[in-house]
């Protein structure tokens, strides 16, 4: 009579084919699988919210420069003090860790390629990444905090950058890999030794994808804790010598005021989170702008 | 290292005699790209043996056995490991048993289900997650989660109160919140990201060709995934697992804040507990003597853990992405 056409059947999953068991199946399964991704997002949600919530008080330019109080119970005050820490710590391991790493990657990519050492090397690198970072405090402690007999900004630099190194060597050898054969070949065919055409053909053209795996190396070092715990002293006035004298950390600051029963001490270790939080988001999203621009680039040439 | 070869062999200047300018730049540039990339060997190699070094009178003060008692009372001057290794384990596992599936569902949510236009967005929202400091966890797991969590534990301990086994793993539940099971919930959720991006990656090799046979054979959705995607994924999702109980093995500040700090050998799941890496935070600064060897040891058998893990992780994805490479 009319015309009753039947819904265009777009997949099994409508039809009469697929059985009621089975379809029951797959729906529970893809129930399964989008709760799993609310289970995620939900704790990260409720996490950024309440750090924020709490941390949005305190957190101010006041916040950032104005000294750490002496006592816990105090109200108010700010975290100058972990701010310039952080700050230092985290660049002076950076100055290391990036141009160690890249000049490994380098290593791996243009000269030890497939050798058996080049493999050995890629090999311990990895294996590097999967040490504890507690672990890496001890072994700085050891080496020079035990050695010069002082707390001092640049060992936690240290025990920073050998968490970041393996990640810097890992990312760039990655990039480096990317580099068109065709471009060195073309820069030996006119006339350019290996270290010229290292420098003035791969490295330029690798060097957004090596910026941003290093971004997302200081991203996760800027974070740490346990390796600055035993070697930067953690203090509450500002050092602004990362050579000399003991030192402290936004992180360390949270963890020391994280378990105080005093709601001031609470305020700034949450002040302290939502610092530490933005600045790794941004390391983390100029990681990303510096990948989508250079994505552009690339396929605009192509 | 005689065996490396020069590949794309520098042009050489044949008309000049003798050394051609550049030539020794090119020969420093390359001995020091290898030194930056040794220095990963020396660094492995001065942990291993700094903290063994540290580590020996903690070994020599009461043999080897130390490591396998259960007693460790640093006002007695007895530190065995076996609870801290124990309670280790317990977290990670713990945290496995949390993530594990729940990173499974997320690669098959990304990869799978959510929208194609979409699906870029919830991956940053995973490694935002990934983000998030560790000490940031911990002080967001006091003051948010211990509280519930105390009840939950509570009310389950006392309906299981008196069955065998359950009695066992449920019974005496901390009052504060602060256990093994709420470290292993954190540290779940710290390791999500991870396990999910490797488990994606695994699950994006999949060819398509395979994903639409079973499609078009009548499979739904859910049948393709069991048929095509997991038989290819599974040593994948088997090493993306062991990368992931290296992390939670290793996983410190956030542990130290809420597992409680108990150093006794128990199975009660609700009750504190602790770990290797979170007693060396809680301890060290007081530590000295042996107390501090034996926590400078704990770091040493984290480590050769971890590298352990590290490396049977590596071993069997080799193995899958030499099996991929053969079917590609």
């Amino acid at each position: 009579m009319s015309t009753v056409t039947a819904p265009a059947t777009t997949s099994l999953l409508q039809s009469r084919a697929a059985s009621r068991g089975r379809r029951l199946r797959n729906h529970l399964a893809t129930g399964l699988i989008i709760g799993s991704m609310a289970v995620t997002l939900v704790p990260l949600v409720f996490l950024v919210i309440f750090v924020v919530g709490r941390g949005g008080h305190a957190f101010g330019w006041h916040f950032l420069t104005t000294d750490i109080p002496i006592l816990d119970r105090e109200m108010g005050g700010g975290m100058k003090a972990a701010v310039v820490g952080t700050l230092l710590i985290t660049g002076g391991a950076t100055a290391m860790a990036v141009p160690l790493g890249v000049l490994g990657a380098v290593y791996l990519n243009e000269y030890g390629k497939q050798s058996r050492l080049a493999r050995f090397i890629r090999f311990l690198s990895e294996v590097m990444t999967g040490v504890p970072s507690i672990v890496m405090g001890l072994f700085i402690y050891i080496l020079w905090t035990l050695h010069f007999k002082s707390f001092s900004g640049f060992a936690g630099s240290l025990a920073l950058a050998c968490l970041m190194l393996p990640i810097v060597i890992r990312t760039s050898e990655e990039m480096l890999r990317l580099v068109p054969d065709e471009l060195r070949e073309g820069s030996y065919a006119l006339g350019s030794r290996k270290v010229r055409t290292i420098r003035t053909v791969v490295l330029p053209h690798a060097a957004p994808g090596v910026i941003s795996g290093s971004l997302l190396a200081v991203a996760r070092a800027a974070g740490e804790t346990a390796p600055l715990l035993f070697v930067i002293g953690i203090v509450t006035d500002t050092n602004s010598n990362l050579f000399h004298g003991p030192t402290t950390a936004l992180s360390a600051q949270i963890f020391k005021n994280a378990i105080s029963p005093f709601v001031g001490a609470q305020d700034r270790a949450y002040g302290a989170a939502l610092t530490l939080i933005l600045l790794v988001f941004v390391f983390t999203a100029l990681a990303r702008v510096v990948t989508t621009v250079y994505a552009r680039r690339t396929t605009a040439a192509v | 290292m005689a065996t490396e070869t020069l590949a794309p062999a520098a042009p050489r200047n044949l008309s000049e005699g003798g050394v051609p300018p550049g030539r020794i730049s090119d020969r420093v540039f390359r001995v020091v790209t290898l030194a930056a990339g040794l220095l990963v060997l020396v660094i492995l190699g001065l942990i291993v043996v700094e903290t063994a070094g540290q580590a020996r009178s903690w070994l020599s003060a009461e043999g080897l056995g130390t490591i396998f008692s259960s007693n460790w009372d640093p006002a007695h001057h007895h530190f065995g490991a076996l609870a801290l290794i124990v309670g280790t384990l317990e977290v990670a596992f713990l945290a496995l048993l949390i993530a594990v599936p729940v990173s499974v569902g997320l690669a098959l949510f990304v990869t799978e289900v959510a929208p194609r236009p979409l699906r870029r967005y919830f991956v940053y929202a995973i490694d935002l997650l990934a983000a998030v400091p560790s000490v940031v966890f911990g002080l967001w797991a006091i003051h948010v989660l211990l509280q519930p969590l105390a009840d939950v534990y509570s009310s389950i301990s006392s309906a299981t109160a008196g069955i065998p086994l359950l009695d066992t793993l449920f019974g005496s539940p901390s009052r504060s919140g602060q256990a093994v099971m709420t470290a292993g919930i954190v540290v779940g959720i710290m390791i999500t990201p991870i396990v999910t991006a490797i488990t994606r990656e695994v699950f994006a090799t999949c060819p398509a060709s395979q994903k639409e046979a079973a499609l078009a054979l009548g499979a739904t959705r859910w049948e393709m995934i069991r048929g095509s995607i997991f038989p290819h994924s599974r040593s994948g999702v088997v090493s993306a697992v062991m990368i992931g109980f290296g992390r939670a093995v290793g996983e410190t500040i956030a542990v130290a804040l809420v597992v409680g700090s108990n150093q006794r050998l128990s199975a009660h799941l609700f009750g504190t507990g602790d770990t290797m890496a979170s007693i060396i935070v809680n301890e060290f600064g007081d530590a000295t003597g042996t107390w501090r060897s034996a926590l400078i040891g704990l770091g040493l058998v984290l480590l050769l853990l971890t590298v352990v893990i590290g490396i049977v992780a590596r071993s069997v994805l080799g193995r899958a992405e030499r099996r991929l490479a053969a079917v590609t």
